[in-house]
């Protein structure tokens, strides 16, 4: 008897205890599907968390996860991170989608962030980057740059971010060269550096020599650099493979967001909702343009940077037919957000089938 | 699609599982199984990189993932050989912690260059059109690994030594019986087993990406493990069998860089579909050539 009333009075301290620190401090928690020193996606999340964490200083706790594979493994580290007092997780991967909610059902109370999917709850948001903007820049430095007429795709899932990524990149190639081609590669993983430097091997085999990826490794940028054909920072700067392969590059800066999301958690002010922000907000930042791009081609694009932020110019902007031939949209006319969020087909002059 | 091009890429997938299963097959005729080979590979990677980036030297680098990767197997036959520790869980343990340690060492490494290492340009076998770019234009580790299979076929075919390995490999007690040093034989065989694996995954972090990034390997020691099965222990069964994977991956991406119309979920998985294939044909016949002591503990009775 006296053993259990101790055993219940030191539950119940630790549990007030427990409470009480979840009340003073705010546990945030991220989870990575990569190492948080992969050189891109990963990283960059990593580092606007530490940003965040600067910003509050001890006002909050972090607590990370890296490497989390996509799937049951991803259910579980959330589940521990929940039961572990985290009051708001981020889940950087579109493929913790499924995950981030069945675990967000059985937790209410607990608020999550999932990146770059489409799946909202009360007590999830989802938050992604319009990197379809970057790619516009990309692309059309891409179409720029090519002698062969034919650009490489490293693509890793088809879903909608990465097929408007690809669509995005071809119509702005094509601004720049008509007669460009595009040659996509599926690779299914976001991180794998000696598949991503096989396909980049592969496109140039086939005559690809500007290849842009949306993979997170820079391992396409080390064999781009033996083959002396160019690339582009993805998600991060990758500034180490400057001036040459990398001419410039897509920069996903996620702080601004984590500080205000932690914010209004600190307030508790949080509510879910649903942030599309792109290059305007300054979500998606372009690295600086090195290498031998000629001058008319970086006034061009310096132009098309200013005008996607002030929103005068929209990356999809009829006249644009789908791959079959189907009209899309009609002259000045400019895709809606519902379709641009489930984007699931080419545009017209792009060439294979999307996997399923 | 240009052969040559598509040979020289074939070449450079295969020869990091190649060098790792060779490896793996002579540890595993000992009557071992190490499934620590993805830690051993990622430990030569990031040893090999850290070597040749410090050296200058990539030929230093490659040594120097093949003596780290020895040295780091050898804690694995240290606890499954003196200490009989179950060589399942210490082989995954093995993996695990070489995972960890690599990323320890190679933080100060991300992001740099590795010195290029140069082709080995033959004279007279390079000059023969087509041929000649296609086979005889590779770096010395894509030789050296086509010569490490035929040694290591040579070696178990012909000498007493591989003679005694596979006696070990096949009924430890009665090669104890007959006077043979069984944990001494075991123990080479483990560290040629890493050597090899570090050689494999120096290869990934110089040649084939050439940086290094943390967790590079991916899943190729686990490939590796797979192909010595797939081999039945056979040495040209190997070779066969890592130039196939590898052939058909980088066949599957050329193919989608080519634009074709097959489908681009039958390309990604014709790899493993090839495999299982292989290994339902070997079982189907019956022979599978696993070493009769492959895995048991040995305790020396008497």
């Amino acid at each position: 008897m006296k053993r259990r009333t101790l055993l219940a009075s030191a539950a119940a301290l630790s549990l007030a205890a427990g409470a009480g620190f979840a009340q003073d401090v705010p546990k945030i928690g991220f989870v990575y599907v990569g190492p948080v020193n992969d050189g891109g996606w990963s990283q960059h999340h990593h580092e606007s968390a530490m940003k965040m964490k600067e910003h509050f200083g001890d006002a909050i706790e972090l607590i990370e996860q890296e490497s989390v594979p996509e799937g049951a493994d991803a259910e579980r580290v959330l589940t521990q991170m929940a039961l572990s007092g985290a009051d708001l997780i981020f889940t950087t991967s579109f493929g913790y989608m499924d995950p981030t909610i069945n675990v967000a059902a059985k937790f209410p109370d607990v608020k999550f962030e999932h990146a770059t999917g489409y799946k909202q709850a009360p007590n999830v948001s989802v938050y992604s980057a319009r990197f379809y903007e970057g790619r516009a820049i990309t692309g059309y430095l891409a179409g720029a740059m090519t002698k062969t007429n034919k650009i490489g795709y490293i693509a890793s899932f088809p879903i909608p971010e990465v097929i408007r990524g690809i669509n995005s990149s071809y119509i702005h190639a094509k601004k720049a060269n008509p007669d460009v081609e595009i040659a996509v590669v599926w690779i299914s993983t976001w991180f794998d550096p000696a598949k991503e430097a096989d396909a980049t091997q592969a496109l140039l085999d086939q005559g690809a020599d500007v290849v842009l990826a949306h993979t997170d490794s820079t391992a396409p940028l080390a064999v781009l650099e033996k083959a002396g054909a160019y690339g582009f920072g993805q998600a991060a700067d990758m500034e180490e493979y400057k001036p040459e392969p990398r001419i410039s590059s897509i920069i996903d800066d996620w702080a601004p967001y984590y500080i205000e999301r932690v914010q209004a958690v600190i307030d508790g002010s949080w509510e879910s909702v649903n942030t599309w922000d792109g290059i305007g907000a300054g979500m998606v930042g372009i690295g600086e343009f090195t290498g031998p791009i000629p001058d008319d081609v970086v006034a061009t694009v310096t132009q098309m940077k200013e005008d996607i932020a002030s929103g005068a110019y929209h990356p999809f902007t009829g006249p644009l037919n789908k791959q079959d031939g189907s009209a899309w949209l009609a002259e000045g006319e400019v895709a809606d957000d519902g379709t641009l969020a489930g984007m699931s087909f080419y545009v017209e002059g792009v060439t294979g089938d999307i996997p399923n | 699609m240009d052969p040559v091009l598509l040979v020289a890429s074939i070449m450079v997938s295969a020869t990091p599982i190649l060098l790792a299963a060779i490896g793996e097959m002579v540890v595993e005729k000992s009557g071992v199984l190490n499934l620590g080979v993805e830690g051993m590979m990622i430990v030569g990677a990031v040893m090999g990189f850290a070597i040749a980036v410090s050296s200058g030297s990539p030929v230093l680098g490659f040594l120097g993932a093949a003596i780290a990767s020895a040295v780091f197997s050898l804690a694995f036959g240290l606890l499954t050989q003196y200490l009989l520790s179950n060589q399942v869980a210490t082989g995954l343990g093995l993996t695990l912690v070489g995972l960890g340690l690599s990323a320890l060492i190679g933080s100060n490494y991300e992001g740099q260059r590795a010195p290029s290492l140069a082709k080995l340009d033959i004279p007279g076998l390079g000059d023969i059109p087509t041929l000649g770019p296609m086979l005889f234009a590779h770096d010395f580790v894509v030789y050296l690994s086509l010569a490490l299979v035929a040694a290591v076929w040579a070696f178990l075919k012909y000498t007493r030594a591989g003679l005694i390995l596979r006696a070990v490999g096949e009924d430890h007690e009665s090669a104890h019986a007959l006077g043979y040093k069984v944990v001494r034989v075991r123990m080479m065989a483990i560290a040629f087993g890493g050597a090899c694996a570090g050689l494999g995954g120096a290869y990934v972090s110089l040649v084939r990406v050439p940086q290094w990034t943390e967790g590079m390997t991916a899943g190729a020691g686990w490939i590796a493990l797979a192909i010595v099965v797939f081999a039945s222990w056979r040495p040209l069964g190997v070779l066969i069998g890592a130039y196939l994977f590898g052939g058909v991956t980088v066949i599957q991406l050329n193919l989608q860089a080519a634009g074709t119309t097959v489908p681009v979920e039958l390309l990604s998985m014709s790899p493993y579909l090839i495999t299982i294939i292989v290994l339902v044909i070997i079982s189907a016949r019956g022979a599978h050539g696993a070493p009769g002591s492959l895995g048991r503990p040995f305790h020396a009775a008497s």
